[in-house]
């Protein structure tokens, strides 16, 4: 036991705690009680019928290949809406070297300002 | 003298001879065969990486260790090099080493296909001598000569895939990039050097005066080394740098990207110790908001990203963030006892034990994403799909990455986050507000990633693809492993290795008093 005590350890933050082994241990209890729920689930599902088929609006559904969304297609909605946000990210990164010293001399500059002038 | 002392009382030296030294054997060695090369270089790091562990666990229990070399006396005002090693160098040389070991381990299968492989690994050997040079000097001038032993190397590391253009673009700017950097650092030790006559840090800290010259030289290293560390907004060599390199290359150049991290830190704490908080405007407040700048752009890119690489790099840069933000918070009460004990060490231990988990966590996503350039030579997200399916195992590694880079407990990365959410709460609820939404964020560009490369249906085109070979595994299984030992078990890991670390920054007295004897000032 003494040799586990260092590893059982609570980690102390400071102004609070954290015990991942504690953690560990609720999160398995919390899936057997899970698990054991749903036992009492529905007793009327059957594998490889119509009922496992996606139902899209009444729309066909594509083959699977097609049906994945790409990774530039994930978030677009939130890309859309902060478009602007993105589009100065972009015009930031020109991928021009001369431009990566020109915002390093800028920033030393400000660092000037900040500490070295005042 | 055992060996084991003799190892001890000469390891700072070692640490850094043993790669240097393999370097030049590398291409000896190649001439018998591959398969003898790889085990040399293995065993080089292998050798190395014991060395550091023992220095590490001597250091950790409160010994600094000063290495001279040319006269042993160190209070002659001579011509020699010193290196100083306190708990901060151990645990970044503890980094280092396992970047650099994992790999090697790594690049046996990964790289074996490609032509030029003496000169390949005598780069990574002379690239870790020079990182480790840069953790381990107490020499002004002699960081400067390993940074630029490191650059060189990692230019000729970055642009290794000459047939690909980028890889060569991004490897021109690295170069650029870090010539332009340790000009400035060069600049800036000769104004230290014409004042004090010194290039040791511990003389320049216990003379510096923060005259006008020394302002100057401050602002120059801290950006340059800011620079060299990728913080935002001059963080855009890194994405090029990290997502065209060969995978097993960019995870020692987190390691080289860190040791300038801890250039910034050691040139605060322990350079300017006694009088960086002279200033008008706190540099502690100036490192904290480049910090949040850093996390809030860093993820924001990484949002829209659709090049795995580039986006795993610019997570890294947002990581970045994180260490500047506790290390930072830490700086904006040096000198204050009851500020520090309340909110400072908490939050540098937050920031130093990040350094440590990115490291891991990054380290870890990068050799997820070689892997799957391997298997399927693909890296974009718009084209990958379905790989859960035949990569099982990298499948694995990537979510235990995600859920560490992302602080999500009970993974490494939760626990260093908590230390700065709760510290930098105290200092002020922004900058944990701003901490936490860039986590959220981290969290969200990584399940696009899982969702875009490993779920989905199975792709015609990656029907054939195989999990990678065992030694890519086991790089990976390496560091997975670390993951989660620091996760489930914090408290062991912080109280150990990265309190001493913080305490070894915060009391820059000892340090300095090493090698000044008399020098009464400091915490």
């Amino acid at each position: 036991m003494s040799m586990l005590e260092p590893l059982l350890e609570t980690f102390q933050t400071g102004s609070g705690f954290w015990n991942p082994v504690v953690w560990i241990v609720v999160v398995i209890v919390v899936f057997l009680i899970t698990y054991i729920l749903r036992g009492f689930g529905n007793k009327e599902y059957k594998k490889g019928t119509e009922q496992v088929k996606s139902f899209l609006s009444g729309n066909p559904e594509y083959e699977k290949e097609k049906m994945h969304i790409k990774g530039s297609n994930v978030y677009w909605g939130f890309t859309e809406s902060l478009k602007w946000f993105f589009d100065i990210l972009h015009k930031m990164h020109t991928g021009n070297v001369s431009d990566y010293i020109l915002w390093f001399v800028v920033m030393m500059a400000v660092l000037f300002l900040l500490v070295g002038l005042m | 003298m055992n060996i084991v002392d003799f190892l001890l009382q000469h390891s700072p030296a070692l640490i850094v001879a043993i790669p240097l030294l393999g370097a030049f054997l590398t291409p000896l060695v190649s001439r018998l065969n591959d398969k003898a090369r790889n085990i040399f270089v293995i065993l080089t790091l292998g050798l190395t990486t014991s060395i550091v562990f023992l220095l590490a666990s001597d250091v950790f229990a409160g010994n600094i260790h000063t290495y001279a070399f040319g006269s042993q006396d160190l209070a002659l005002p001579i011509v020699r090099i010193l290196f100083e090693v306190d708990a901060m160098s151990a645990f970044m040389t503890i980094i280092g080493t396992i970047l650099a070991l994992v790999s090697v381990i790594y690049s046996w299968a990964f790289i074996k296909e490609n032509t030029g492989l003496d000169k390949y690994y005598t780069l990574i050997l002379l690239m870790t001598a020079g990182m480790f040079g840069m953790m381990l000097t107490g020499d002004m001038f002699n960081f400067f000569v390993f940074l630029e032993i490191t650059s060189i190397a990692s230019c000729a590391l970055i642009a290794f895939w000459t047939n690909k253009g980028k890889a060569v673009e991004a490897g021109f700017k690295y170069i650029v990039i870090s010539t332009i950097g340790a000009l400035f650092i060069l600049f800036a030790i000769a104004l230290l050097y014409g004042q004090y006559n010194a290039l040791n840090i511990a003389t320049l800290a216990s003379v510096i005066q923060f005259s006008f010259l020394d302002k100057i030289a401050l602002v120059l290293l801290i950006a340059a080394l800011a620079m060299k560390a990728g913080i935002v907004p001059m963080h855009m060599w890194l994405p090029d740098a990290y997502g065209r390199a060969p995978a097993p290359v960019t995870i020692i150049l987190i390691g080289a990207t860190q040791a300038s991290l801890y250039g910034v830190f050691r040139v605060c704490f322990t350079l300017y110790g006694n009088t960086i908080n002279l200033t008008p405007v706190s540099i502690g407040w100036i490192l904290v908001l480049l910090g949040l700048i850093t996390m809030l752009l860093g993820v924001a890119m990484a949002l829209i990203q659709s090049d795995f690489k580039r986006l795993i790099a610019f997570s890294a840069v947002a990581e970045i963030g994180y260490m500047f933000l506790g290390v930072g918070a830490g700086l904006t009460v040096l000198g204050n006892t009851e500020m520090m004990a309340a909110i400072g060490s908490s939050a540098m231990s937050g920031g130093v034990f990040h350094i440590m988990n990115d490291a891991l966590d990054v380290g870890l996503l990068f050799l997820v994403a070689g892997a799957v350039y391997y298997a399927t030579r693909e890296t974009s997200l718009d084209k990958l799909g379905g790989l859960a399916r035949n990569m099982k195992y990298t499948t694995v590694f990537f979510i235990i990455g995600l859920l560490a880079v992302s602080g999500m407990p009970p993974m490494n990365g939760f626990a260093s986050k908590l230390l700065i959410y709760e510290s930098t709460f105290q200092l002020n609820p922004i900058l944990s507000i701003v901490a936490i939404l860039s986590s959220i964020m981290l969290l969200a560009v990584f399940v696009k990633v899982f969702h875009s490369a490993f779920l989905g249906p199975a792709l015609p085109k990656f029907k054939d693809v195989k999990e990678v070979p065992k030694s890519m595994l086991i790089a990976m299984g390496i560091i997975a492993s670390i993951i989660i030992v620091f996760g489930l078990f914090p408290e062991l890991i912080v109280s150990n290795i990265v309190e001493p670390a913080v305490n070894a920054l915060i009391s820059y007295g000892d340090y300095i008093r090493e090698v000044i004897p008399t020098f009464t000032g400091g915490m």
